[in-house]
């Protein structure tokens, strides 16, 4: 009983959150209603068992997809009224091309639930063997899909270097502080011993 | 009792609000990006679904995968959206014709 009310809680909120992203004047309340949204899908995810990618999704969406969204909305100045001018013109043909699409996606999902289609073995499965989820997804993710999961590696390096490489400029016309040649400099470059004859003074 | 069709439908309806909104936001890339993220969270909520409904632990990993390029790909595309503003001063995706693609 209380899973169905989570349930129908969780999903309530990721759908209404989800059309608040869309609908928001505001982009910054767009991202936090996408957070949102992030958080009640995780919810959905735990109700089934799958606690691993459910954490996955708050530690990395909203711990950092969304944060970066945040930044990048903040930072900008823009006149965000201007950028929602075709709005009202989009509408219709929007919402008609969205409801074909949710009735084809109905259509396919009572076909699914009429008819039974063979979708492949069961094979790996270490859920079965009455191992915790974050176990059997490790046990998966070292072994079998290793090389798969260092791309992702890979994948996320040549994001993260791309966005630099993209952001990156050099200034010119400040002067920031050069450590290597702050450490390079010795006292005998810099400093000289001399015996002024008195009364001649220093010669600099 | 909650099904399959649950998850399906939750993820459907999420998947088609992501696609609306690239719609309505037509000239706003950042709503865009966001959309993105929310088709490609009905993503997730499908393979997860599948994946325990059908005792198969790979729609897990495989939803782990699509988490790790959706975030590289937020990354990149805010990278752009961030140089694009400060050559042009505005993001509106109207303007972007400059490859005359």
């Amino acid at each position: 009983m209380i899973q169905i009310f989570a349930f129908y809680l969780f999903a309530s909120v990721v759908i209404a959150s989800g059309a608040f992203t869309i609908l928001a004047r505001n982009p910054v309340h767009s991202v936090l209603w996408l957070i949102l949204a992030f958080f009640n899908a995780a919810g959905l995810m735990v109700l089934i068992g799958a606690e691993f990618i459910a954490m996955l999704l708050v530690i990395v969406y909203v711990g950092a997809v969304a944060v970066l969204f945040l930044f990048v909305v903040m930072m900008l100045d823009i006149d965000f009224a201007e950028l929602r001018g075709g709005f009202m013109k989009n509408l219709p043909l929007g919402l008609a091309l969205a409801a074909v699409f949710l009735a084809e996606l109905i259509f396919g999902i009572g076909a699914y639930q009429a008819g039974n289609i063979a979708l492949g073995e069961h094979a790996l499965n270490p859920a079965r063997m009455g191992a915790s989820n974050i176990q059997a997804v490790g046990e998966l993710l070292y072994t079998r899909y290793i090389f798969l999961f260092e791309s992702a590696g890979l994948v996320l390096l040549v994001a993260m270097v791309g966005a630099i490489v993209l952001t990156h400029r050099k200034r010119v016309g400040v002067r920031p502080q050069n450590i290597a040649s702050q450490v390079r400099r010795r006292p005998e470059d810099a400093t000289r011993n001399t015996q002024p004859v008195v009364g001649e003074g220093v010669d600099l | 009792m909650i099904g399959i069709e649950h998850y399906l439908v939750v993820s459907s309806i999420l998947f088609v609000m992501g696609v609306l909104g690239i719609f309505l936001n037509r000239k706003n890339v950042i709503i865009i990006l966001m959309a993105i993220e929310l088709i490609l969270l009905a993503v997730n909520i499908n393979l997860v679904a599948f994946s325990v409904f059908l005792g198969d632990m790979v729609g897990q990993v495989f939803a782990m995968f699509v988490l790790t390029v959706a975030a590289g790909e937020a990354a990149v595309g805010l990278a752009i959206l961030v140089i694009y503003f400060r050559g042009r001063g505005t993001i509106a995706v109207d303007d972007i014709n400059q490859m005359k693609g």
